[in-house]
């Protein structure tokens, strides 16, 4: 891989410590990945902020990261910190600090997009959270790969990224067709559409035919499904994302979708109320539409939910949420919103045995962790609540 | 016996090999406090990775895996260097951070368990001792 001067001496160790470690883990991906070069990234989005998630090792290792100095030299935001118990709560806010003490914006979401950090068409970004990823190529149009918690920081802290995978254009090409030959009617649908094809396509880039998303959304679950149950990072719908005119170079293998691999899906995640603790709203974290929603729905019923309900959002639509009267809707259901967390990053399975959600992401991981889980529309979820 | 590779991650490192043909996790596979390997699928499950040149044909699981590499070489129980097939990123961050020497695209059928094996990462060399 081609360095400049200046990347050699930062590589050599001339600028210190934080920037030599952070050099070198972009030139050795840069190596295993074939790229011709490094380029300048626009922003950064961090994930590896949970305690649950980095443990001791993680804290250690940005501490002495930011004792020897490391700054990011671009704009970067946060990924959601997790909630436990005290001790967690101890560890969890010393990680927060750290990554706040190297410049970063502690914006604790997993849809930076909808507020602090949204890229253009064409930007060339370096973000982890796969659902973030994914929406972030998908739907803006701009250019990252699938990167963890530590690239993503070594790129922020340089602020360039090695030019490989998604960077190039005649990557961004879909790899196979599929025909959604059913009509997907709400956020729940897309997630089974995701969770089903996550699993069935692996490394691909879809391309979809007969998909007419009303939300932005719904695209969003559709995303954050796919990323969660495979490892999509790109895909394209005809008519609705920005590159998908480009996106068919070749002729491509088609899969098709129907109404029954969809019923699969909801098959699965089909506990009953009374396995349920809690109803999960918010993964990736809710838009402040989506807030809205509920309250609108929540006022349709006659009594307040048993079951509490769990909002996760950015403190940017919380706070939206606060001033345009929702917050107080939600609460008077028994409802929440809960800023600047996630529940799959948090020690779930200790609090609670069945989740309900609107979530294919979270379906997957509450299940990994052991949990039971109703997947289900909003609106249906939030009326049949006991 | 001299294998060509390709360098990760700088240095030199002489010790005994220990070689897992399955892909290794170390998030949840090994213990961080101890080194010892605690994942059930591992065909090296109850070995000490400490001091050895660990052999492996690729990292698999969580990228957090890349923080208990870390993690071991600060509690003194890290291998002295990393041989794999094909580096992911999980791994070489792992080893960049940690400081420990890597080296990839070796074909590591030709080193068995507990022959002497010196690394040069910076070369991209393994050297089977005869």
């Amino acid at each position: 891989m081609y360095l400049t001067k200046e990347e050699e001496l930062i590589l050599a160790g001339e600028y210190g410590y934080a920037l030599q470690k952070a050099m070198e883990i972009l030139v050795a991906l840069g190596e295993i990945y074939n790229a011709d070069r490094l380029i300048p990234i626009k922003s950064a989005q961090v994930a590896g902020v949970s305690y649950k998630n980095i443990g001791d090792a993680g804290i250690e290792f940005l501490k002495d990261f930011v004792n020897s100095g490391a700054k990011v030299s671009v704009y970067t935001t946060l990924n959601p910190a997790g909630i436990g118990d005290e001790l967690f709560m101890e560890k969890q806010r010393e990680i927060i600090e750290l990554y706040k003490a190297m410049g970063i914006e502690v914006t604790s979401t997993c849809t930076p997009y909808y507020g602090a950090n949204l890229p253009k068409f064409g930007d060339h970004i370096a973000w982890s959270e796969s659902s973030a990823v994914i929406f972030a190529n998908s739907i803006i149009g701009a250019r990252t790969n699938r990167e963890g918690g530590p690239s993503s920081l070594a790129a922020a802290i340089v602020g360039k990224t090695p030019n490989y995978g998604l960077h190039l254009e005649e990557n961004r090409k879909a790899t196979v067709i599929v025909e959604v030959n059913t009509k997907l009617k709400d956020f729940a649908d897309y997630s089974f559409l995701g969770y089903y094809l996550g699993k069935a396509l692996k490394n691909d880039i879809p391309y979809f035919k007969n998909l007419k998303p009303e939300k932005t959304d719904y695209l969003k679950e559709l995303g954050a499904s796919m990323a969660a149950t495979g490892s999509i990072a790109l895909y394209h719908v005809e008519g609705e994302t920005p590159e998908y005119k480009h996106a068919i170079a070749d002729k491509l293998e088609r899969i098709e979708v129907d109404e029954k691999e969809l019923e699969e899906v909801k098959e699965k995640f089909n506990a009953e109320w009374g396995e349920i603790d809690a109803i999960v709203i918010g993964c990736p974290h809710a838009s402040i539409q989506e807030v809205k929603e509920v309250a609108e729905i929540l006022k349709m019923r006659e009594k307040p939910l048993k079951v509490p309900l769990l909002i996760t959002a950015s403190k940017a639509v919380k706070a939206l949420a606060d001033a345009l009267g929702y917050s107080e809707i939600i609460e008077r259901y028994n409802g929440k919103i809960i800023a600047d967390s996630c529940l799959i990053v948090s020690p779930v399975e200790k609090w609670y045995r069945g989740i309900a959600t609107n979530s294919g992401k979270a379906s997957f991981y509450f299940s990994s962790a052991g949990l039971k889980v109703r997947l289900e529309n909003t609106e249906k979820l939030l009326l049949d609540a006991p | 016996m001299k294998l060509k590779g390709r360098k990760i991650t700088k240095g030199k490192a002489k010790g005994v090999a220990l070689v897992s043909k399955k892909p290794l996790s170390f998030l949840g596979g090994v213990d961080p406090k101890t080194g010892i390997v605690k994942d059930i699928e591992s065909d090296i499950k109850g070995e000490s990775i400490k001091d050895k040149i660990l052999v492996f044909p690729r990292g698999k699981g969580s990228t957090v895996g890349s923080y208990v590499i870390y993690q071991l070489k600060k509690n003194g129980v890290a291998p002295k260097a990393i041989v794999v097939e094909e580096a992911e990123t999980i791994v070489a961050t792992g080893a960049i951070i940690a400081e420990i020497p890597m080296v990839d695209k070796v074909d590591i059928s030709k080193i068995k368990n507990g022959q002497i094996v010196e690394v040069d990462a910076d070369k991209g060399e393994v050297t089977i001792e005869e």
